[in-house]
């Protein structure tokens, strides 16, 4: 049986699930959404493991599963065409995998929500879920920017779910308006690419990709990435994801966490070969990815939020995986990719848990001591929080580990810095970690009563993706410890066989004492900084307001005010004075033109005496000029 | 010049003039008269061409039926020259401005009409004698000719009715 | 006698008849300018009537005798169209008392 060929579907049923709750959700009971919700993302995610089951043998080739032809201008064709590969199946499995996992959640933690707005949840999730998997299963630039645009929109409309709130509508405005920056780069890049190439199709550009001009590869590198700063959280338009936490908690874990902002991830890995032949870009890339990394953990000290928390770890993550895409990294910014959608979506589906046992509370000086009262929630929390900073051998060491050992081949420099973010990483998870769940509890007495384990409808996905953020580091052994051991690299190795061709013909392969002193060196300082965290804050938590520099930090390097400043403010004196250019301009031309008709309609009247006398003046004079015409003018 | 040529321009001159009178009269009688004058100089014009029957008819019906009802409509009325109106100065000017146009655009686009060399037959001819054109007009033209007695009737009745009384 | 003689005097005419319509305010008397103007081209189309005749005479005996049929029929419309004209006219001055053009301005509205 060939699955691939019922590639189509996998996307397919979310969009159907989408429908169904959507035009029904009037006259659907809760749970019958939220089972229809639920069963297409799994229906899809077997299907996923079919195909994958094919995908993973032995000299499989991508295959490119047409469906229709979808533009067809002159020269310019673009079919609306699935390419299944190693790469992409891996997606699926990540993405409808997780995607199951949050909407069982869902069904628990949103069901203080009426019969159809739970049902429009569930319709925005698998609409969602429909448009990521159109991301990554495209053949060509265009499928994919449908999918992007898709969870651009999905994404506002999740982000604004609770729309009677002004706050939460803002957000939701301002991650769109984000995203849509960037995807005017990624718009642009389309067009270059076209004008070059003559197609969009990954199946004609990547060949011909070796025979075009730097410069112009250079560009559309460039234009492509600044489409991922957008979607991807990175500097310069990061600034919405952490607003973007007024939306639900399973939200934040699905699409800020686990899907969405590593989408820029995907393209960028998808289309490494031309990130291989310009490393101008390159540099940029890993610049911009690092820097965004230790600025979002720098923030991420002082926040007291437990959603922020999380909110700018995955920044700085996302910006760890952009250092391993612009290294050269790819197999290992993937490899993060996969455990970081672990990991992190159970630490916010485990944030989830404490809000909702905290009747909405999310300041994490008010909570405390959680740990007698929430067990489960505060094991698979603390699996989490080892994963993310690095200490082996849960999964998180092991990517982030591939990309350190990437930066450090490029540059030392980049190393150390990456070095320095991991220690600030562990320090700021289990400063949350502490804060939370260690001490005394610091609420109210009332709230104290209501502590208690969630139900198993939440339980249950935190215990499965525990399970696989311990385990999935397992996956990608490196080389050093076993031979051949990295299966993740040995899957993925035909996507990226023509990059790393032309990296082969470069660097110089480091010994095996090198990279064990390496890794030493990162999990060293990620337990240091783990146990500074957690011997400084269990004891006496972080209860004042920062002061001096560890301000800064708290108010996010005012970044937002001085975009506020900077961008927002002129534009919004420029819409001001053109609108004074419509209203007073325009306006007066338009109505002028009215005036002057009616002016004119007043004098013409007068024509119509009435007396036939002055009629046939007028007739003879017609007859006149026709004669004058017809006989002089007309040779 | 021949006895044919005088005549010719002679009726043409008393023709325009006639004409030129009707329209500048005051009197509406006086206007009335000189349109029979230029009948009567039409008729000569006619009989000039050999057309006989149509000179006769003329005479009969326009000068004799039409312009008798004129009159009648003139007596009936009472006008005389008191009670004619004078037209708004600039309209008048701008009318025989318009009929002068209307002269030399014709004049100028048809004096170099290829007709220069045709003659018009005078004096002889036998299709202006009544024997032929009413042997034509019974022949060819008959169903005309019948129409033309229901246009009649048409008229006839037309007239009453919008003659009538309320 | 040249057509083109016969030509003008019959423009001239039928000018004559426009300019008094044109600048006459009584009715009637517009109605008798408009009588003018038939009778210039009566007078034309029998004048070319003769030409055919001169033309083709030798051929065809009855060359141009529709010129001459034409103007009998014109007779026929005019005298129809004056008798229906006056009654109407008539009428105008029996609800109005006055047969000027002017007062007829109902178009206006």
């Amino acid at each position: 049986m060939n699955s691939i060929n019922l590639v189509w579907l996998v996307p397919v049923l979310p969009l159907a699930g989408f429908l169904i709750n959507g035009l029904f959700r009037n006259s659907m009971s809760k749970s019958f959404s939220g089972i229809i919700g639920s069963l297409t993302i799994l229906a899809a995610f077997v299907l996923s493991l079919l195909i994958f089951g094919q995908v993973r043998q032995e000299g499989f080739r991508p295959v490119v599963v047409t469906l229709f032809d979808f533009i067809s201008a002159g020269k310019l064709q673009i079919p609306f065409a699935f390419q299944v590969d190693q790469l992409s199946s891996l997606f699926l499995l990540i993405i409808t995998g997780v995607g199951f996992l949050i909407h069982v959640y869902s069904t628990s933690y949103m069901k203080e929500e009426e019969g159809p707005h739970f049902a429009r949840y569930f319709a925005y999730l698998n609409l969602f879920v429909f448009f990521m998997l159109l991301l990554v299963l495209g053949a060509n630039y265009v499928i994919l920017f449908i999918g992007w645009e898709g969870v651009g929109l999905c994404s506002y409309l999740l982000i604004g779910y609770w729309f009677k709130n002004m706050d939460y509508g803002n957000a939701a405005k301002k991650a769109f308006i984000m995203n849509r920056i960037g995807d005017l780069g990624f718009l642009i890049a389309i067009f270059v690419l076209i004008n070059q190439f003559g197609s969009v199709s990954f199946g004609e550009i990547f060949p011909a990709a070796t025979h075009t001009p730097i410069p112009v590869l250079t560009a559309i590198t460039l234009l492509l990435f600044v489409g991922a700063t957008g979607k991807s959280a990175q500097i310069p338009l990061y600034t919405w994801l952490p607003d973007a936490m007024a939306g639900p908690t399973p939200v934040s874990a699905l699409i800020h966490a686990a899907t969405m902002v590593t989408a820029g991830i995907y393209m960028i890995a998808r289309s490494n070969i031309l990130y291989t032949l310009t490393p101008v870009t390159g540099t940029v890339v890993a610049v911009i990815g690092l820097a965004t990394a230790l600025l979002a953990a720098t923030i991420a000290l002082k926040q007291n939020d437990i959603k922020k928390v999380l909110a700018y770890s995955t920044v700085s993550q996302l910006g760890y995986m952009f250092l391993g895409l612009g290294v050269g990294a790819y197999t290992g910014a993937v490899f993060h990719v996969m455990t970081h959608a672990f990991f992190k979506a159970l630490l916010f589906l485990g944030a989830g848990s404490v809000i909702s046992a905290m009747h909405h509370e999310q300041d994490i000086r008010k909570m405390g001591g959680l740990k007698k009262h929430m067990p489960i929630t505060h094991l698979t929390f603390l699996i989490g929080c080892i994963a993310i900073a690095g200490i082996p051998p849960f999964s998180g060491f092991f990517s982030k580990d591939e990309i350190l050992a990437g930066a450090f081949a490029k540059s030392p420099v980049y190393y150390i810095i990456g070095v320095f973010t991991a220690l600030l990483t562990a320090f700021y998870m289990f400063r949350l970690y502490a804060t939370t769940f260690l001490g005394k509890f610091r609420g109210t007495d009332d709230k104290a009563h209501h502590l208690h384990e969630s139900p198993a409808a939440v339980t249950f996905p935190l215990i499965v993706l525990a399970l696989l953020a311990a385990g999935a580091g397992f996956l990608g052994i490196p080389e050093v410890f076993a031979k051949d051991a990295h299966w993740l690299e040995h899957f993925l190795s035909p996507v990226f066989e023509a990059s790393t061709q032309l990296q082969a013909t470069g660097g110089q392969p480091f010994d095996k004492g090198m990279e064990l002193a390496l890794m030493g060196v990162s999990v060293a300082v990620a337990l240091i900084g783990t146990i500074w965290a957690v011997t400084k804050f269990s004891r006496k938590p972080e209860l004042e307001e920062a002061t001096g520099f560890g301000k800064v930090l708290a108010n996010k390097w005012y970044v937002d005010e001085f975009y506020n400043a900077v961008i927002v403010r002129p534009l919004d004196l420029l819409s001001k004075f053109f609108g004074f250019i419509e209203k007073y301009v325009i306006d007066w031309i338009v109505n002028g033109i009215g005036r002057l008709v009616q002016y004119g309609s007043r004098q013409i009247r007068l024509l119509q005496s009435g007396q036939v006398g002055a009629y046939v003046l007028l007739m003879v004079v017609g007859i006149l000029v026709l004669f004058l015409v017809q006989l002089f003018v007309k040779k | 010049m021949g006895m044919t040529q005088i005549l010719f321009w002679l009726l043409s001159v008393l023709a325009l003039i006639s004409a030129i009178l009707v329209v500048v009269s005051k009197n509406p009688v006086h206007s009335v008269l000189w349109l029979i004058l230029v009948f009567f100089a039409i008729s000569g014009h006619y009989i000039l061409l050999n057309a006989q029957f149509l000179a006769i008819v003329n005479l009969i019906v326009y000068a004799g039926a039409i312009m008798v009802l004129f009159l009648f409509v003139f007596m009936l009325m009472n006008l005389n020259a008191d009670t004619e109106t004078q037209k708004n100065k600039w309209l008048k000017i701008a009318g025989v401005v318009a009929g002068g146009s209307l002269l030399l655009v014709l004049v100028a686009a048809l004096k170099n009409a290829d007709l220069k060399n045709q003659l018009a037959d005078m004096n002889n001819g036998s299709i202006g004698l009544i024997h032929n054109l009413g042997l034509v007009l019974f022949n060819e033209y008959a169903v005309p000719f019948e129409l033309s007695s229901v246009l009649f009737l048409s008229a006839m009745v037309g007239v009453v009715v919008i003659g009538k009384k309320e | 006698m040249p057509i083109n003689y016969y030509l003008f005097l019959s423009i001239a005419l039928f000018c004559i008849g426009v300019a008094g319509v044109l600048t006459r305010r009584n009715a009637i008397i517009i109605f008798m300018c408009i009588e003018l103007m038939l009778n210039s081209v009566n007078l034309l189309l029998v004048a070319f009537s003769k030409m055919h005749q001169h033309a083709l005479g030798v051929v065809n005996a009855n060359a141009g005798i529709d010129g001459q049929i034409f103007v009998f029929f014109i007779m026929v419309v005019a005298a129809a169209e004056v008798s229906v004209g006056l009654a109407i006219i008539v009428m105008m001055y029996r609800n109005t008392h006055s047969t000027d053009v002017n007062f007829l301005n109902r178009l206006k509205h």
